[in-house]
């Protein structure tokens, strides 16, 4: 009985967190859909001119923007997280791998403002003194997610080094290999589906992260070309304006939004895909 | 955004972990529920009836600091609750009675005035140019400052100062800000694609404060010395220069409301435009609406 009660309450629960995405979705779309079909969904894609109270609807440069933003994040993020992720699963004692653990999941639970903030009295004013240009730049953005995106990085990739059967090392040394050959040649091949798979959702946690961006990428309007220039992405110019937005101007928000819940879907999507494929040798 | 997760589950732990995982987790969640059921019912309580007024970020905290003035001294009177969000938001929400009164930084749009929204000044407020304080610039004409938000002047050497890219910073589109600025300053002129966007006058007064290359605009009242206002056209921001008419960059904070307002609401408005209510906003560096 008492089973049975438990049972039907954690259904619904489930049903709720379901239902939730549905609405969520059905709202978006409805609040952005009409813009976008009568504005033309490419014009909306490539207009290069963001002017909302004149009536033009252009995200190019925000596109772009998140683009670079995100690329940044994981050129600096990837190679350090994953470096982590090899010395916690095959180098480090195990009370230290043990110790690190809580660490990294503490970095993830620092609020991104916090992030924003510290970026922006260290970070801004170090580029624009030895660097140049303004200091708010996708340059600020991605150092900042890249620390964002560490705590994904690491544990994914490190669950995906874990993963791989000790045989495989097991096999390599007994070869003559090396310990880091052993790592290099057999067991990161072996991973790399997960490592794929945890890169990818940081992709989505970088392309997503709004507070933090806001904060650090100067928000100009102009398309980005050098890290050093400030630039919008898609979910900060959405934070930014959302406040004070009516009518079209507040569709046009809510279609940007759906620009970046079908980039972060996508995104997911080929995460899980990447995460299905069992590890081959 | 940061993680909200109630509870953060290692990868792959043992089943019973999990179970001990799932099971702490489902306490967490009820307890919360609880929490927000016990203080939402508390507030219920204490609501009742009450004077709800929403809009404009720069006149928030004016009308926030009459409230409690006015809350203090007239015990009987509702609680007047002053929520943010934005002019645009606080006249839709006057339009709409989701707000007693909505407050506003600009002038209505002629949309907004065909509704037939009734109208009340409460203050002028001028808005400052600044610069960073070592910034050499001291003075500008309103054509130059077009010319630089424009784009058009892209160096502080082109304008007597240091050889140095201007940094231009302004408020994001719909801001009351930028909307008086761009009628004021702009023109027909665009601001350039190249500034850098803030939400809040503060965030404004943070880069400008911090970049000696840049150079932006906020409310008057909000200017303070880590930043420096120029004169322009030769006259000095402040109060008096606005009130006397020398200054032109000044726009109105207004009360806008939909049809007849609740006698509690409008004993609220006798209040802000009485002498005394008056006093206390020019003190707060705004320039009194009435007996000025």
């Amino acid at each position: 009985m008492k089973e049975k009660l438990i049972e039907a309450v954690l259904l619904g629960l489930a049903l709720t967190a379901i239902l939730s995405l549905f609405v969520i979705t059905a709202f978006i779309l409805q609040a952005g859909l009409p813009l976008l079909i009568s504005y033309g969904p490419w014009r909306f894609l490539t207009g290069l001119t963001w002017a909302p109270t004149e009536g033009e609807f252009g995200i190019l440069p925000m596109l772009v923007g998140s683009l670079w933003v995100t690329v940044g994040a994981l050129l600096f993020g990837v190679p350090l997280g994953l470096a982590v992720a090899i010395f916690a699963a095959e180098y480090a004692p195990s009370w230290a791998a043990v110790a690190m653990r809580p660490a990294i999941q503490l970095l993830a639970g620092i609020p991104s403002v916090i992030y924003g903030f510290i970026g922006l009295k260290i970070l801004v004013p170090l580029i624009r003194d030895n660097l140049g240009g303004p200091g708010l730049s996708v340059l600020a953005g991605s150092l900042v997610l890249a620390v964002m995106i560490l705590p994904n990085v690491i544990a994914i990739s490190e669950d995906a080094i874990r993963a791989v059967p000790q045989t495989y090392r097991d096999g390599a040394l007994a070869l003559g290999a090396t310990h880091w050959q052993t790592i290099w040649r057999v067991v990161l091949p072996a991973a790399r589906s997960g490592i794929v798979a945890a890169i990818v959702l940081s992709m989505g946690r970088a392309v997503g992260e709004t507070m933090a961006v806001i904060m650090l990428v100067g928000n100009s309007l102009r398309l980005p070309i050098s890290p050093l220039d400030p630039a919008t992405t898609l979910t900060s110019n959405i934070g930014l304006e959302m406040g004070y937005a009516s009518g079209a101007h507040r569709q046009a928000l809510f279609a940007t939004g759906i620009v970046l819940f079908v980039l972060i879907m996508a995104l997911n999507s080929l995460a899980s895909l990447f995460r299905r494929r069992p590890a081959s040798a | 955004m940061g993680g909200g997760d109630c509870c953060f589950l290692p990868h792959g732990p043992a089943r019973s972990q999990r179970a001990i995982a799932s099971l702490r987790c489902l306490l967490q969640l009820t307890l919360l529920v609880g929490i927000v059921l016990v203080t939402t019912a508390c507030g219920a309580r204490q609501a009742g009836d009450q004077i709800v007024l929403a809009g404009s970020t720069s006149v928030e905290p004016f009308a926030e600091l009459l409230a409690e003035h006015y809350m203090a001294e007239h015990p009987e009177a509702p609680t007047i609750n002053v929520q943010g969000g934005g002019s645009t938001a606080g006249i839709e929400a006057a339009i709409s009675h989701t707000a007693d009164i909505g407050m506003s930084s600009r002038q209505l749009k002629e949309a907004e005035k065909a509704l037939g929204l009734e109208v009340q000044v409460i203050a002028y407020d001028a808005i400052a140019v600044v610069v960073h304080p070592e910034n050499p610039v001291d003075a500008l004409t309103t054509e130059q400052v077009r010319a630089i938000f424009a784009g058009e002047i892209r160096n502080w050497r082109e304008v007597g100062g240091e050889n140095r890219p201007i940094t231009v910073v302004t408020r994001e589109e719909g801001s009351g800000t930028r909307g008086a600025f761009q009628e004021l300053v702009m023109g027909e002129s665009r601001i350039t694609p190249l500034a850098l966007r803030q939400d809040s006058n503060g965030a404004v007064r943070v880069i400008v404060s911090t970049d000696r290359a840049a150079i932006g605009y906020m409310s008057l009242g909000i200017v303070s010395n880590v930043v420096k206002p120029l004169a322009l056209d030769g006259i000095v921001p402040s109060a008096r220069a606005a009130v006397e008419g020398q200054y032109r960059l000044v726009r109105p904070f207004l009360f806008v409301w939909l049809g007849q307002l609740r006698p509690a609401a409008k004993a609220f408005v006798d209040y802000v435009l009485s002498p005394p209510a008056q006093a206390i906003l020019a003190g707060e560096g705004l320039i009194p609406a009435v007996g000025g």
